[in-house]
């Protein structure tokens, strides 16, 4: 009977708001038309509707994907220092990590799906059903930890808010060991996504171990600039009491990660670079092109320096607590890391090909219609469960609470 | 020779031994009855459709004859689609000598006539000829698989073809996440096209580029249709799955040379049994030096490179 009220409650806080909020809805949903239209015409004619071929087999599905699996991966790990700093609102820090890290999840889903040119025989990766290809095959690996991963947060989440909403204390016989369980499986599945593209020595641009922690490294600074922003705009929005030191020691630590990543960059330059081997050719596509091929090169430099001013942004106290420099450093978190770890990842590992040959890729419109739309749907599921999560927080949505109260309740614009 | 309509090997070399039995045999008790329902009715077989490894040789056998009826109706002519097994004490291996190559790619367009790929967009070739230059040696740098020659082969040039190397230690059977690809026992590396979701992780292991995608709804025309085919080999494949060389499975399990070994003018391509002392592969491995491709992969290849002159 609970349940049915809660999720009453829900639909109800999720078609109330203002007309910001509609505002926003409507952008979405002309995102996830576009998506739709885009993909319609993939699944007509086939993956032809890209610019990936032989030569080139994934990019930006693949790309976006990867990136993702990072934000989603380090919106968790930010439980840590919520408990080391013992911040007072943990409970809001994880449970708004944990609905970012869904929403990332089923945008990293729809990516593979959109990537795949059978999509119609996904079951056969599906235990029992298919033919999964344990423990060789580290695709089946990343289904298995991105799912679990998946489960595990819409669990955590799902089982607060309602105990809050029933008001009753959440059981931390379930809480804790789940949410101390998503922490290694955070670090799963970046790893495990890192390992996809390590484990394949035809492609020494992945073929190489920093791989991995380099993955941690850049994840552990675009998954929190998500957060520090989102926690400004709830602050605001509804008196949700998270300290300006809390904000502040999470830029710091992205100050640490930042130089980590960028260490372990110049770590690989150096190697490939002084050693100069036929492996050092992909490094060059990405940073220098070669011969006329330069698509990146422009992309690679700005994704230096984006990610080398937010890292000086948040190394200095002054630009760190003042509110332009911070959230103009979280932008350039993003994009610094988007780039790395999306397209500067995945193209550069494919060009040259195995057999030498340059084929430029460059995404074609169906490729940018089907990604926004897949942003779209993720930037959406995230709207609707913060529209529902932050009344629940703050106290206003509850069991007893009646309809007009809910709706009254309705300060959040987002 | 077997028929060429034998049953389908379901062996697959060491690294399948451990695949639980009981588990494979448990889950075709509870699918098999729906899986045998359903097979009659179109589009839903292929949702319930189980691992072609855990299929009885009954399913094999209706899983060809469908397969079939569907060919021949879209061909318009009688198509055979074989599941020839491996031979025991059968290991194909393959033999090029680079010194005799001239470039013409008469292999490139006789395997094409015999093996049912796409003609045009996407162009499917599963032999790649890269013209070299003689300055460089085997130098992927300097590889150029789009030249255009009057006369072949020109100065200053030499000619590698490349195709499927038919590994031992195959690192896209490894990364496959469903099992859609395998080594069989005689050495072939397949792909079951039924099976495959396309998600390409195996194009992106392939050290040699020898995996291709039906990007689009493959163009074959009727007439250019090759209606011999082998189940994991040449019979035609859907759009979204990848596909490769198989040394010619439907010739070389019934005694054949691969469509590419036969056509050459040069006599550049040796085929056979590597375990047979007498045949032509044993005698170039034994008189020639032979080499791997990227042989610091360890990916062992069964295709041999060498110059013999």
């Amino acid at each position: 009977m609970g349940f049915v009220r809660f999720l009453k409650g829900c639909a109800r806080l999720v078609t109330q708001g203002g007309k910001a909020y509609w505002a926003w809805i409507a952008a979405l949903s002309v995102a996830i038309g576009i998506g739709t239209a885009g993909y319609a015409r993939q699944f007509s004619v086939g993956l032809i509707a890209t610019n990936m071929r032989d030569q080139i087999t994934w990019a930006f599905y693949i790309g976006n994907f990867t990136f993702l699996v990072g934000v989603a991966a380090a919106a968790v790990l930010l439980v840590i220092p919520a408990y080391v700093y013992h911040w007072k609102p943990i409970k809001e820090v994880v449970v708004l990590g944990e609905l970012l890290a869904i929403s990332a999840i089923t945008m990293c889903l729809l990516f593979v799906l959109v990537d795949m040119g059978r999509p119609d025989r996904f079951l056969h990766i599906v235990p029992g059903l298919g033919s999964p290809n344990w423990p060789r095959s580290l695709l089946s690996w990343d289904a298995l930890v991105l799912n679990v991963y998946l489960a595990v947060n819409l669990v955590v989440a799902v089982h607060v808010l309602y105990s809050l909403f029933m008001r009753r204390e959440y059981s931390r016989k379930i809480f804790v060991p789940l949410v101390l369980f998503s922490i290694p499986l955070a670090v799963g599945i970046h790893t495990v996504t890192a390992f996809l593209y390590n484990g394949m020595a035809a492609r020494p641009y992945w073929n190489a171990s920093i791989l991995a922690p380099r993955f941690i490294a850049s994840a552990f600074c675009s998954g929190p600039a998500v957060l520090l922003i989102l926690f400004q705009v709830l602050r605001k929005a509804t008196g949700l009491d998270i300290k300006d030191e809390a904000i502040w020691k999470v830029a710091e630590l992205m100050a640490y990660a930042m130089f980590f990543n960028l260490f372990l960059l110049g770590a690989e330059l150096f190697k490939e670079y002084y050693s100069h081997t036929e492996h050092l050719l992909y490094t060059r596509y990405y940073w220098q092109g070669i011969g006329g091929h330069r698509a990146l090169v422009p992309f690679a430099w700005a994704s230096l320096a984006c990610s080398l001013v937010a890292f000086l942004l948040f190394l200095i106290p002054r630009t760190r607590t003042n509110w332009v420099t911070l959230n103009l450093g979280c932008i350039l978190i993003w994009a610094g890391v988007y780039i790395e770890k999306g397209m500067g990842l995945v193209v550069p590992g494919m060009t040259p090909d195995t057999l030498g040959e340059i084929y430029e890729y460059t995404p074609t419109s169906t490729e940018w219609m089907v990604a926004t739309g897949v942003f779209g749907v993720g930037f959406l599921v995230f709207t609707v469960l913060v529209k529902i999560a932050v009344p629940i927080m703050s106290g206003a949505f509850h069991v007893e609470a009646r309809p007009a109260e809910g709706a009254a309740a309705q300060t959040l614009t987002r | 020779m077997t028929p060429p309509n034998g049953r389908l090997t379901v062996l697959n070399g060491e690294e399948e031994a451990g695949t639980g039995h009981s588990r494979r045999a448990f889950l075709q008790m509870a699918l098999g009855g729906a899986a045998v329902a359903a097979l009659g009715a179109c589009g839903a077989e292929d949702l319930l459709r189980r691992h072609l490894h855990e299929l009885s040789p009954e399913d094999v056998q209706a899983l060809l004859a469908r397969l079939e009826k569907k060919y021949s109706a879209r061909y318009g002519k009688k198509v055979t689609v074989a599941a020839t097994p491996a031979l025991p004490g059968v290991e194909f291996a393959y033999g090029l000598d680079l010194s005799r190559c001239i470039g013409c790619r008469r292999c490139v367009y006789a395997c094409v006539r015999e093996n049912n790929p796409s003609r045009r967009n996407p162009q499917i070739q599963w032999i790649r000829v890269l013209e070299m230059d003689k300055e460089h040696g085997v130098d992927l740098q300097h590889a150029n698989p789009y030249y255009e020659a009057d006369l072949v082969p020109r100065p200053g040039h030499f000619y590698m073809p490349v195709q499927c190397q038919q590994c031992r230690n195959p690192p896209c059977v490894k990364v496959c996440p469903v099992k859609a690809t395998w080594k069989e026992p005689d050495g072939i590396v397949v792909i079951d096209s039924e099976w495959c979701i396309g998600c390409r992780c195996c194009m992106a292991a392939c050290p040699y580029g020898a995996r291709k995608f039906n990007w689009a709804e493959p163009d074959l025309p009727a007439a250019e249709m090759n209606p011999v085919t082998h189940y994991l080999g040449n019979r035609p494949r859907p759009r979204g799955v990848v596909e490769k060389c198989t040394f010619c499975i439907q010739r070389s399990r019934v005694g054949r040379y691969p469509a590419c070994v036969e056509i050459c003018p040069v006599g550049a391509r040796k085929f056979g049994n590597l375990l047979d002392p007498q045949s032509e592969i044993r005698r170039v491995m034994e008189t020639k030096r032979v080499f791997v491709f990227k042989e610091d992969l360890a990916t062992e290849p069964h295709f041999y490179y060498f110059y013999a002159t």
